[in-house]
């Protein structure tokens, strides 16, 4: 396909009229091409499987590094330790860590007609990642021409994200756990997928850069109508291996000014447990089981949530 | 996307596509009224922008298989990421739409040739290639698949490189 031009092959200007033809909204009828009747077809396939959702909670920040992945494995094994039903999608395509966190590594995804059975941790949690996908080390790379990947590389990831949860045979879930990958963009890229999430969870540290960054977000959210939201201070402070209180990590802004400043309520302020890390990390995240003040914290945040929009306790 | 022929002012109808096997794509269009015939050649990366979508110039020939944006766009695919299906395909089929029954889809079987062939397409997307042969072979009426059927299902459907 080439660029506008006349007859004579100089380019058209901006509104000028070559000759009398119709616009686009002047013909009648599909289009021959189909290619809005397809992507009509998909995103109906969407919501027909998100039809058996009970919430879409999303776990985001904007920044990265704050532990989002952590955050939604853990509060993952905390809901299922509740009862429910929970699945968790790794939306970060290119640096995914939920499948090894939520102990999905090895797993092999049953290929069904109707779409592809989810692998499922020890905790019962269902989950989706590229890491189940691609070849464990490699980078996450896409078959197509070199030059300007930059124009059709955020499709491709767009349609893999719509892919994961559409054509994943979740079944009856009450929770599907989004965990975005950090930037703003990747927050709106999601939104064009799913325009409303029952609930978004805003992650952040106490530190300046984190929390303004959260800010934005939340900014972002808003400005697309997302109603339900709540910040998780994550790292809230040092949890030390014998208990006793919490030494701080970080000297940044107090989490609770935080959420304040963003007009968002604070629904879990989470220390840093280096043993809750490592079991983490290893594939067996502990969620709310335990008495630590990183279970406890998992624990209602778990609750928090199901009281919140399309949570089991809000349908009671 | 629209083709209007001008002369006619009418929407020109899709007719053919074409994958020449470079990364482009050749799309055809007929005007229904003086049977003038217009070419859309896109170059690698329009095609690519348009795949990425995951749909097909024209509309689709076989329904979206599940992933298969996905799997066919990755560069290093785990080969052993999928397993197929343990039940057989129709079984399945009756399971997750009761009202669809088993008797009423064509029993297909693969020939050892075909089935030697099928071992070319990297396990990856193999279970997705062989129910895509599948569909074909029941939608046509074909009990047996063998490689003639596949090399005819491949022009039918335009799937270059399965």
């Amino acid at each position: 396909m080439s660029d506008t031009t006349t007859d004579a092959g100089a380019p058209m200007q901006e509104g000028a009229k070559a000759r009398e033809v119709r616009g686009y909204a002047d013909v009648s009828g599909p289009t021959e091409s189909k290619m809005v009747e397809q992507i009509g077809s998909q995103v109906a396939r969407l919501k027909a499987r998100l039809a058996d959702v009970g919430a879409v909670v999303v776990i985001a920040s904007g920044k990265g590094g704050v532990g989002k992945s952590a955050v939604t494995a853990n509060l993952a094994v905390a809901l299922v330790a509740r009862g429910a039903r929970v699945g968790a999608v790794d939306a970060d395509l290119n640096g995914p860590s939920l499948g090894r966190m939520l102990g999905l590594l090895g797993s092999r995804l049953e290929d069904r007609p109707d779409g592809i059975v989810p692998a499922r941790g020890p905790s019962g949690v269902l989950g989706i990642s590229t890491e189940l996908l691609i070849e464990e080390g490699a980078p996450l790379k896409w078959k197509g021409p070199d030059s300007d990947k930059f124009v059709w590389q955020g499709v491709t990831e767009a349609v893999t994200l719509r892919e994961f949860m559409s054509d994943v045979v979740w079944g009856e879930l009450d929770y599907l756990l989004i965990d975005i990958p950090p930037g703003t963009d990747k927050i709106g890229r999601f939104l064009d997928l799913v325009s409303e999430p029952d609930q978004v969870l805003l992650v952040t540290i106490p530190s300046e850069v984190a929390s303004s960054v959260v800010s934005r977000s939340a900014t972002q959210l808003k400005e697309a109508g997302v109603a339900c939201m709540g910040v998780v201070g994550n790292m809230s402070g040092y949890a030390q291996p014998g208990g006793g209180d919490l030494l701080p990590l970080f000297t940044g802004p107090d989490i609770s000014d935080v959420a304040e400043s963003a007009g968002l309520e604070l629904w879990a302020e989470i220390p840093f447990d280096p043993a809750f890390g490592t079991l983490t990390d290893q594939g067996a995240p502990p969620g709310s089981d335990g008495d630590s003040a990183a279970a406890r914290a998992f624990a209602a945040l778990a609750e928090r949530v199901e009281q919140g929009p399309g949570g089991r306790e809000s349908q009671r | 996307m629209k083709f209007l022929c001008i002369p006619c002012d009418e929407v020109m109808k899709f007719a053919d596509r074409d994958l020449p096997g470079d990364g482009t794509i050749t799309a055809l269009f007929t005007c229904g009224a003086c049977g003038r015939d217009m070419a859309m050649l896109a170059n690698p990366m329009e095609t690519q922008l348009v795949s990425s979508l995951g749909i097909e110039i024209g509309g689709r020939t076989v329904p979206e298989q599940p992933f298969q944006q996905t799997r066919s766009k990755l560069e290093s695919p785990k080969d052993d990421a999928f397993v197929e299906a343990t039940a057989g395909d129709a079984s399945i089929d009756a399971a997750v739409n009761p009202a669809e029954a088993p008797a009423a889809r064509l029993s297909v079987t693969w020939s050892d040739e075909a089935n030697d062939r099928l071992t070319n397409v990297p396990k990856f997307v193999r279970g997705m290639v062989k129910r895509i042969y599948t569909d074909y072979a029941q939608e046509k009426g074909i009990p047996l698949i063998t490689p003639d059927v596949m090399d005819r299902a491949r022009t039918d459907l335009g799937l270059e490189g399965m």
